[in-house]
Order: structure tokens, then sequence, then C-alpha cells
């Protein structure tokens, strides 16, 4: 669809530049889509190379009533980066730099562009590193864990983004730019820099973040428990918190998965085993040795066939390249695949497990379960092929059973991935009427006239505005493909 | 759903479904891409190029300029397919669509004729080939090359690319050798075909006399075959797919022979398409078998004396080594430690760099048909290889060579530009 609104592109390219602008149908096609499933067109695509250019581009989107998405890879899973139809994306591919790198403080303030790996690796040579590493972490950009609260696997031990995120630089719609924190650990008066994060870009763009860096520790174990069943592989987790070891990371790859995994890994996951959990061990070496043999005991005494630790880095990283690759692998297996992102208490993982196994069953769906065990946070992936319709509205209906088993758990909808457009319409099942409005105010304060990322997060419609965006139909949205 | 759309693509060989759906568009290749590093948009990432790919299938996109110019951008370096967790056959989406682009997106007049002469006629010939060679180091040597070059004629007349394909030319070409056999020297340790190549023969025909002194000193004995022609990459990566089934099947008839331990090529470029004869002629019922044998023979040189194993230097080499690896060498055929063993066993230091697998730009032509895209690529790798002070760039892929020693004088570096092979011959 495109932008009707006279000279909306000529004030882009006079803002950002001739070559910062995309406004043809055959470009706009191409920001049509995330890592996820949901699609809709944009009117036009931005790249700024500063924050003033981002001021001017907001300024302009305000005055023009525009609606505003910010993009960094567009890896997201839950449709946050996806535009309005005919709206405007600003993306920050060409904002990636790292500004500065304060070893004493160990913080780093980078542009929202910054690729996550890319932190890590520019500051390994001075032994630090930056905690949350998405499996994406190859790919996508910090500006986007900001937006969506972003974890993965050591989260258990380190917390997500918003444990990591000190200080940002936000451009309000009104163009206006501001500062929250700083380097300090901790901020005075309103926590605005932790409120920025996880706000899935609704209320500011964020065009600068400072962020910690940690030391690397000192000694890594990473062990494989392979077990016969999820059940047993399930149980084994609450059993090694409360064995009161708290390990970087607890990973769950079920049988299936690991399966499709190892025919591109080819890490050596055992093909024959009902579940593994992958266990990482950080920090002093002689206590890392010590809770190595801790997870190896409760792990056998939790009926594990057997336990293997990864002798050096290489087989380290081939056991983590498995894991996090694992979601794309199924690529191998599925035309499409539908991710979901529920949690549960620990002690709940069995039940959810057997619960998963039993809608795969209703619904005569494949659904394959990589999960952070230690926290209780699910990835269902249910296979699925787009051209088969009625198919797809099998992989909703189960998605939906299997979220609302969270809630019922005393869970949640979403740990790492974002509300974004796939999951607003439940979190009217997770909060009143009443917590939603207060949200809303909150939002509506900074985002008065609801351009920024409009129609997430919140189950629409809702009072303030009508909807006049994409069908929220996916299947519509995604015809043909 | 909607009625099944109508392709933009015609019949025959296009990226099609079973290929393309195995992309979930989880943006993973996206760091990856040279691309999609130097310009940040996603058309020119890997999985914007599929996508369009899907789009034209599907009609929503025409076969027109916007598609063939991202098309056009990408360099074929694989990265991407590296990176990819899904196993999209990137390579085989990207000769399938830059097929349909050949055989229904019309480029100017001029170009068409220069394409199709070049691939068509000087390339397959080696005959012709030495003749265009001559032609083409009298323009090099008479100063009509800078003139040509300065003035943007070879842009305007659609050119660029031949005159990019012309670099400095060889006062001695490798054909002479063709037909011969080198002795090894000592005891007999193997018996290999080597492939002299097509540019390589008349730019790089010193390279090729290397590889054979560095074989033959190992204990290898060298056959040049005769017969032999372009493997048929240039052809396969500019969408001519039917020409480079037919020097797949020459290269076959030429040097498919049971005396021969392994068919060698010091070109990773060479060396990639000829492991892919066997997916080329899969339907072909007369070669399909054969080609597979042929597949399983080809080696680069690096792979081929890591195997055999090199016999202990009469030098060592005592220089501060950084190699890179070719494109064609890492991604398409996965071999990065071989290069590496070998500068290590006769005495360099190697010395690690960022990013040494990622792409320098080079990609054949595409220095001088996307030169600012190339430049601006080649400038981010420089940078790697510069902060880790070395004294040689060694890499394994002509192409590479050129365009590092571009770099190295763009970036103002004292450090000389060597094929793994010549290190090895300086030991030897």
């Amino acid at each position: 669809m495109p932008v009707n609104l006279p000279g909306l592109v000529e004030h882009l390219r006079e803002i950002a530049g001739r070559d910062a602008v995309l406004d043809r149908p055959e470009d706009l096609m191409l920001y049509e889509y995330d890592a996820g499933i949901r699609k809709s067109t944009p009117g036009a695509v931005v790249f700024p190379q500063n924050t003033e250019q981002v001021s001017q581009i907001m300024r302009l989107a305000t005055a023009l009533n525009v609606a505003v998405v910010a993009r960094g890879a567009g890896t997201g899973l839950s449709g946050g980066s996806i535009p309005q139809a005919g709206g405007l994306v600003i993306a920050f591919s060409r904002m990636n730099r790292i500004l500065e790198v304060d070893v004493e403080n160990q913080r780093a303030t980078v542009r929202p562009g910054v690729v996550n790996l890319q932190l890590s690796e520019h500051v390994s040579h001075l032994g630090l590193y930056f905690a949350p590493d998405p499996s994406s972490q190859k790919a996508c950009t910090i500006g986007g864990n900001v937006a969506e609260n972003s974890g993965g696997p050591h989260t258990l031990m380190h917390g997500v983004t918003v444990n990591h995120v000190t200080g940002v630089e936000v451009v309000m719609p009104s163009g206006e730019i501001v500062h929250f924190g700083g380097k300090a650990a901790e901020s005075y008066g309103y926590d605005l820099t932790g409120f920025m994060v996880g706000s899935e870009g609704t209320v500011g763009i964020v065009t600068a973040i400072t962020v910690k860096l940690l030391r690397k520790p000192e000694k890594i174990a990473t062990l494989l428990g392979v077990f016969e069943s999820v059940d047993d592989a399930a149980l084994t987790v609450s059993a090694i918190t409360a064995a009161g070891i708290t390990p970087a990371a607890l990973e769950m790859l079920d049988g299936w998965t690991l399966r499709t995994v190892e025919a591109f890994c080819h890490a050596g996951y055992p093909l024959d085993a009902g579940a593994v959990l992958l266990i990482e061990l950080e920090g002093l070496r002689e206590a890392v040795e010590e809770q190595a043999i801790a997870v190896r005991e409760v792990c056998l005494s939790q009926k594990a066939r057997e336990v293997r630790r990864a002798k050096d880095d290489d087989e380290r990283a081939l056991l983590w390249k498995g894991r996090k690759m694992a979601f794309a692998a199924l690529g191998r297996v599925t035309p499409s695949y539908y991710t979901q992102d529920g949690v549960v208490p620990r002690s709940q993982i069995p039940a959810v497990m057997r619960h998963i196994g039993n809608v795969a069953k209703k619904y005569d769906l494949t659904i394959g379960n990589i999960f952070h065990a230690g926290d209780g946070n699910l990835h269902p992936l249910i296979l699925f092929d787009m051209r088969n319709a009625e198919q797809f509205e099998r992989v909703l209906s189960a998605s939906s059973e299997i979220l609302e088993f969270c809630i019922q758990c005393g869970g949640s909808i979403t740990g790492e991935h974002g509300v974004g457009l796939e999951k607003r319409d439940l979190m009217s099942r997770l909060f009143t009427e009443e917590d939603l409005d207060v949200m809303i105010s909150l939002r509506n304060a900074f985002n008065g006239r609801d351009i920024l990322n409009p129609q997430k997060i919140f189950p629409t419609p809702r009072m303030c505005r009508e909807i006049t965006g994409p069908s929220q139909n996916p299947v519509l949205m995604q015809e043909g493909l | 759903m909607a009625e099944k759309p109508v392709s933009n693509f015609s019949s025959g060989e296009k990226p099609t479904w079973d290929l393309y759906s195995k992309c979930v568009h989880c943006g993973l290749c996206l760091d990856q891409c040279p691309t999609y590093r130097a310009l940040g948009t996603e058309m020119d990432s890997p999985r914007g190029r599929i996508y369009q790919m899907v789009l034209v299938d599907q009609g929503r996109l025409a076969l027109a300029d916007s598609f063939v110019t991202h098309i056009d951008r990408c360099l074929g370096c694989l990265n991407c397919q590296t990176a990819c967790p899904s196993g999209v056959p990137y390579g085989s989406l990207l000769e399938r669509a830059r097929s349909q682009i050949e055989e229904n997106y019309p480029r100017s007049w001029l170009q068409r004729k220069v394409r199709s002469h070049f691939y068509g006629t000087v390339l397959p010939s080696f005959g012709k080939l030495a003749r265009h060679a001559k032609l083409v180091r009298f323009y090099q040597r008479s100063g009509l090359q800078g003139l040509a070059r300065g003035s943007g004629l070879l842009k305007l007349l659609g050119v660029a690319e031949l005159d990019a394909l012309s670099p400095r030319i060889e006062s001695d070409f490798s054909f002479a050798d063709l037909g011969r056999v080198y002795p090894a020297e000592g005891a007999q340790r193997g018996r290999v075909a080597l492939l002299i190549g097509c540019i390589s023969s008349v730019a790089f025909a010193e390279l090729n006399r290397a590889t054979i002194r560095v074989l033959t000193r190992n204990g290898i004995e060298v056959h040049v075959p005769q017969s032999q022609s372009c493997c048929g990459a240039l052809h396969l990566h500019a969408g001519y797919i039917e020409q480079s089934r037919t020097l797949a099947r020459h290269n076959i008839d030429a040097m498919l022979k049971p005396e021969f331990d392994a068919i060698v090529t010091n070109a990773a470029g060479c060396g990639s398409t000829m492991k892919e004869y066997a997916a080329l002629l899969e339907h072909d019922p007369q070669y399909a078998k054969r080609a597979q044998e042929f597949v399983v023979k080809v080696r680069d040189i690096s792979e081929y004396l890591a195997q055999v194993g090199l016999v202990e230097p009469a030098h060592k080499l005592k220089a501060r080594v950084t190699y890179q690896d070719p494109c064609h060498l890492a991604h398409a055929q996965g071999i990065r430690s071989a290069p590496r063993q070998l500068l290590k066993f006769i005495g360099a230091e190697v010395v690690e760099s960022p990013r040494a697998d990622s792409c320098c730009g080079s990609a054949g032509v595409y220095n001088v048909t996307q030169n600012e895209i190339s430049m601006k690529i080649l400038d981010e790798k420089m940078g790697y290889i510069a902060s880790v002070e070395p004294e040689i760039v060694a890499t394994a892929n002509v192409g590479c060579m050129l365009q590092y020693a571009a770099g190295i004088k763009r970036k103002g570096m004292n450090a000389r530009v060597v094929h793994v092979v010549e290190l090895l011959d300086e030991a030897y």
C-alpha cells in the first residue's frame, strides 16, 4: 500500500539522504516480514544514520500522523517489527556503530543496529562479553533486544536484557531527544530505562544504549544429560535447582527435535534419546568442578541414561550450535513453523510437556520442543505448510490451548519473544481491564497519538482508537505464502 | 487462499518451492552477507533475495529491473549457506534465478553481444582464449587500458565485465603445457590430472607452473590432459547452465581416467564447480554416473596435499602469515584447515584475523561490475587483516589475490599477497 501522504517520502529523503529511503513497491515488499508468521507491507522505509535524523523523522511522522515501527534485523518471532500497512519503517541497519567501550566501568554504549554477537566479539580480547544471548544473536540487533527484552539460554543465571541495560537515549514521538539512566548500575527516580526495555517500540525510539559488559567466567563446564523420556528430563530440571545449584544455562530438547537438529550440526546428540538437558555451569574453577559432579549425580539419580561433559571449547561450541540453530534447522523438515513462547513455573514442566503431547495428538500436528527449562520458558514449535489453510487453523487452535494451559499453571504467554501482534489478544487472559487501562495510560503519556508501533501488545479493539491496519487474519495476511 | 498465482518465471530451470521453502526467514544469514553488511537493505540480503525469488514465482514481483539489480548484486560467495541452519541450497537457487534472468530479461544489445561472445565463444575454446588474451596483453601494455578505464568508456559500452576479466596477461600461457606429463621427483606417491583453468592459463600461468613444481617435488606425477577445457564455473555463476553442462561433459571425457588418483585444481572456484558436476548432470543418462565418479576425484590443491602429506621442505618459511579463506573453498567446499595446516608445516606463523572466511568482494568480475559495493566490502575486510599486522596475506584463489593486492594498496599496507601454493613453491 503506497503512502498517500504527499511529501512524506521527499521529506524523508531530505532528512536522511536520497539513498536512505525506500518507497517502490518492489522494495517495500521486502519489509513485510520478520522471522515470525505475520506479514504487512509498509508504505516507506527510512535508514537514519544518526539520532538527529531520527528526531526529525519522528517530528515529521507525528505531523503527518504516520504509524512508525523501528526495525533491527527482522529476526523477531512475535511480529514486533511488522509495520502497519502503509506505515513507516525506521530501519536501523545503518546505525550500527559501537560508540564507546568503557573497560573500567564495564560498560559499552552502542547504536541500536549493532548485532548482538558483534559486541561480544568486539570486547572479547578484553575478557568481557555481553550476556543476553538469544539464539538469533549472530544476526539480531541490540536495539531489537531492548525492544523485546530478549532472553537467551544464559539469562537463567544472568537475567534478561533489562538486567543489562543501564541507560538509553530515546527519541519521543514529538522528536524530543531524552536520556534515561547512564552508566551507573542503579537509577534514581522513576526507572524509565527499565520501562523502555521490553516496551516493544510503543513508547519511544531508542537510538543509543548503554549496556553492562560481564567478565568472562574463569571456568565453564558444559554437560549433556541424556534421558529416556521427556518426563525424566523435566523432573530433573527441578531436582537440579532443588539441590541448590543455579546453572548458567539449563536447556531441554525433546527427542524429535534433537534428531532433526543432529542432522544439521552433528553435535553428537544421541539419536535414540527421549530428551536431553544441556547444562552449563560457570564461575570459579573449584566451584564449577564441584557443581559439575553434583549435577551429574542429580541427573543419574533422576534416571539419566548417561551424562557427558564437553572436553574442550570445540565440543562445547558444537553442543551449543545444535541448541542455538535448532529453530531454524527445522526448515529442513518443514516449510514453516509457529514458535510459541509460553512460561510455566519450573515445577509444572512435566505437566505442560504432557499437555503439549496431547494437543499435538488432538490436532494431528507435529510439535517439537526446545526450551529454556531452567526458566520454565517453553518453545513448542508447531510445524505446518503455509499452503494448507485448514492445517494453519489447527496450528492456531493448538497454540492457544498450549498458552491457555500455561496461564492455568500460573505462568505467562511470553518469556522473551514479546507480545507483539501475535499474543496481544491473550493479554486480557493475564490482566484485568483495569490493569490494561493503566498500561495504556502509561503508553499514552509517551505516545498519546498512538503512532509508535500501533496495534501491538494490547488486545484490540480497545477504547481509544479505531483499528485501521491490516486484516487480523494471518491466513489472509500471508495470502499465497 | 487465493487462486494459484501465475509465476513470472518461465518453465525450465527456476527456483522452485522445494528449494526455497527450506528458508524459514529466520534472518541468521543477514550479518554473514557482505552486501547486507555494506548496504543494510533487506533486498540485498540472502533472505531477501530468496524472498524476491518467491515473489517472482508467485507473480507478485516482475522479473524486471529491480529483481535483476538485486540478484546481480549477489557475490555468490555462499557465506549465507554456511550460516544457514535450514540447509537452504542458496547456490542452486541463485544459479537458477540467474538462468531465468538470462532467458527472460532483455539486457542491452551490446551487453548481450559481449556476454554471449565471451561466455559462448571465447571461454570454451582455449585457442580463441589465447588469441583474445594476446590482444588484451597488447591493450594492457600499450597504455590503451588506462585510457579506456579512465574515460569510463568501458562502463558506457557495458563491456566493463570483459575488461575486469582481463587481469594482467602473462607472456607465456599454460596452454603450452597441455598434453604434457611431469614426472614425480623421488619416490612416486601419486598421479594426478591438473586443471590449468581458462583465465588462470593466460593470467596465472606462473601459478600453474608453481603448482606443478610443488606436486612433483612432493612425489606426485602430474598430467595436464590435452583436451581439457574451462570448468564452466563462470558460465554457471552467470546463468548459462546449459553451457556449463557442455563443458562439464567435456572435462569428464578429458580427465576421468582410472590412472589418475585425483583431479586437482588450484582455483577454489573451479574446484567447487567441478564438485557440482554430479548435481549438474544428474538427469543426463549418459553422464550422470561418470559425473559422480568425477566428483569423487576432484581435489583442491591444498586438500590434496594435506591428504597425501607434504615431504620435509627444503627451506622453512619464517614469516607472519594470515590466511584468508576463499569463499569457494570455505563455504562451497568446506575446506578450512588444509591450507592452514600446509602453511604451518612449512614454518609459517599463521595469525588468524577476524572474519577470515568472509568474502573479499572480488567474486569474479564483481569488483568491476559492482565496483562501489566491492570496494566497501574490501575496505571492511582489509581493516580486519591490518589488525593482525601480517607480512604475508595468503589465500587460495586467483580472484581473491587480485582483490587483496588492490586492498593493500588502498590501505597503504606493507604486505605481499600470495597463493598458498606459491609459498609452498618457495619452500620446496
